[in-house]
């Protein structure tokens, strides 16, 4: 499966030559504008040159910037058991040659993130306020998403991207600011169009220099952060096919973005490598931001239906984003032979469950009283809708599907004429369940939903379903 | 003259082309070790993961004890099922008693939500974390291992490498298959 990725890096590797090409030419452009003659060769040159030692220093002495600048301390099984025990077991199913070692930042902030320019020699970090709130799934999902990006070798790529991205933004910066402040550039370039005879020539070469200087810094930033969120997108669909559950990411990060009020201290370069956005309270998608929008994430796992392998991730993302966006690429698709089913969740607390329950009874009597209409979504919330709601359709706030609200009021004044014999299912609410239609139909329910009932799609009958 | 000369030519043709196969061969032939020994790996992977579960058993059994020493049933069912899992040799035979020992620790498992006394000591929930954790290292090790056979597989089916599979005598290898029927059947859902 993870030959497959090879696409996806792929598409990177050319939006990183594009950046590469991008920093060539604001090198040789800023070059020709102090000498015509050799001055571009030199620029270019020397904007590699700047390039190349930037990247060796980030790369070799990077990972451990990030974690003592982070305050995180480095911890073993005693401390932590069921933490490095997750981590081990995504170490095995991502078969990572060496097991990461394992950091908790002291902060209440919840947040993870993962350095490590080679799988061998890589580190995941979580706060301890991530500990403290989430349970052994939803860490277990947030693991899962790090892991992925040691896999996937995100890191180093990231690094060698942002260090580009730096340097042509200080090359434009040291060059503006010589041409308004310095007038070095000026008279350098006066006394040699004096033998040249080529003033106007180079007069042209430095507004286009000029012009490049302003625009290449945001052309890199913007393939910069394509770059950033088609990756951390791939890591949330290795988070799910890792630990073959998308629920658990999905709300984790629901709970770590609800949380996000106070920003972690981190400076904006780091960002990229952090679970979420730690820069933003809530995610406001623009071109500007690392992380793709948290809502969407979350869309995209809890559509994940079928299974937990990368087709399934496709899909789901198709289904958010409109039918003709990709994320991961066909390559992957068609390797991936076997399904990957979803496994149940860790038993849960029950106390909570209950709790839960009664919360609802009590809200849908509120409902009823006041005249609400109820749509159960598929993804388990109950959507409650005021009588003066009068728009054609609503979107379930959990999971983005849509539900048309002409036909919803259809149904239930459909359901006080009941044609045909009632049919009652009758089950645990653990897995997915089956049940058959007396018109023959089957109809999954997920092990979410929590309404009384289901309509049949054939036959529009209802379906009463009693959990034990 | 000129049918010396493209006499030459031609052996030179010739040993240029032996030079390609046979650096091609070797490359495959190393790629095909390779992906043998991360097949062996990953069982090994797979072999470590229960070795620690029949480790753990004991002290799960003792702590349960003390709490629920009646429940002797399901309690010697754990060990016996154990017993049978370190002493079973052979693929086909371990993977039924592993299997076996799975169910008879669900088992124990659910009973043990009867005893909240037992639910709330900290040296069984360190112990439920352990199996927990094992549990999943198993599944998800199985996961990998079963990608990888798959990828070797392919691998060895697929021209150009079966030619050099065919002569180094590279042979599949099998699947790990669960007998869940439950784990197999992804749930189907159409909206």
């Amino acid at each position: 499966m993870w030959d497959a990725i090879r696409s996806n890096q792929r598409k990177s590797m050319a939006l990183i030559i594009l950046m590469g090409v991008l920093l060539v030419l604001l090198g040789f452009v800023i070059g020709m504008s102090v000498d015509p003659q050799i001055g571009g060769a030199y620029g270019a040159i020397a904007a590699v040159g700047i390039w190349m030692v930037m990247c060796f220093v980030a790369l070799t002495g990077g990972d451990q910037i990030l974690l003592m600048s982070s305050n995180a301390h480095q911890i073993e099984k005693r401390d932590a058991p069921q933490l490095y025990n997750i981590v081990e077991e995504m170490t095995i199913a991502a078969g990572l040659p060496k097991m990461p070692a394992v950091y908790i930042v002291d902060d209440h902030i919840p947040n993870a993130f993962a350095v490590g320019r080679k799988p061998e020699k890589a580190a995941v970090a979580v706060t301890t306020g991530l500990l403290k709130r989430l349970n052994r799934d939803e860490l277990q999902g947030v693991v899962g998403h790090e892991i992925g990006h040691i896999r996937n070798l995100d890191v180093r790529f990231m690094t060698i991207a942002s260090v580009m991205l730096g340097s042509i933004i200080l090359i434009s910066d040291i060059f503006v600011r010589s041409v308004f402040y310095g007038g070095r550039v000026r008279s350098s370039r006066s006394s040699r169009s004096r033998d040249s005879g080529g003033g106007q020539l180079q007069a042209i070469l430095l507004i286009v220099a000029l012009l490049m200087a302003i625009l290449a810094p945001i052309c890199a930033r913007l393939l910069y952060l394509a770059c950033s969120r088609r990756r951390e997108y791939l890591a949330d669909a290795s988070s799910a096919r890792l630990t073959r559950y998308p629920e658990g990411l999905a709300s984790a990060l629901e709970k770590i973005s609800g949380r996000m009020l106070g920003a972690l201290k981190v400076s904006r370069a780091l960002a990229p490598l952090y679970i979420v956005n730690p820069l933003q309270g809530r995610s406001v998608f623009s071109l500007f931001s690392t992380h793709p929008p948290t809502e969407k994430r979350i869309q995209i796992l809890r559509s994940m239906a079928g299974g937990a392998g990368f087709l399934d991730y496709e899909k789901a993302y198709a289904k958010v984003w409109g039918e003709r966006k990709r994320c991961i690429g066909a390559e992957t698709l068609q390797s991936e032979g076997e399904r990957i089913p979803i496994r149940a969740p860790i038993a849960d607390i029950g106390n909570r469950q209950d709790a839960v329950k009664q919360a609802q009874e009590v809200g849908d009597l509120l409902g009823r009283i006041l005249n609400f209409l109820l749509i159960p979504c598929a993804c388990g919330v109950r959507i409650k809708i005021p009588p003066e709601f009068n728009r054609p359709e609503i979107v379930c706030p959990r999971c983005g599907r849509k539900h048309p609200l002409s036909e919803a009021q259809k149904l239930t004044e459909l359901t006080d004429s009941p044609t045909g014999d009632p049919v009652v299912f009758q089950g645990q609410r653990t897995g997915w369940k089956s049940v058959q239609c007396s018109c023959g139909k089957n109809i999954q329910i997920s092990p979410k939903f929590s309404g009384n009932s289901i309509r049949c799609s054939q036959c529009g009958q209802e379906i009463q379903v009693i959990s034990k | 003259m000129t049918a010396s000369v493209s006499a030459i030519g031609a052996l030179w043709g010739i040993g240029v082309i032996l030079v390609v196969l046979i650096v091609a061969f070797i490359i495959i032939y190393n790629g095909l070790v390779r992906l043998r020994v991360e097949v062996k790996n990953a069982w090994a992977q797979i072999d470590v993961q229960l070795k620690r579960r029949h480790d753990l058993i004991p002290n799960l059994v003792e702590t349960v004890k003390g709490y629920a020493a009646h429940e002797r049933g399901t309690l010697e069912e754990v060990i016996r099922a154990r017993s049978q899992a370190v002493a079973a040799t052979g693929v086909p035979e371990r993977m039924k008693a592993e299997q076996q020992l799975s169910g008879a620790l669900g088992r124990l498992m659910l009973l043990v939500e009867q005893y909240p006394d037992l639910k709330a000591n900290q040296n069984f929930l360190a112990l439920q974390e352990e199996l927990t954790s094992t549990e999943n290292k198993i599944g998800f090790a199985r996961q990998f291992y079963n990608d990888t056979v798959m990828r070797y597989n392919t691998k060895i089916q697929t021209i150009p490498t079966n030619f050099v599979a065919a002569i180094g005598g590279f042979s599949q290898e099998a699947f790990f298959e669960v007998e869940e029927a439950a784990e197999r059947q992804a749930p189907q859902v159409k909206f």
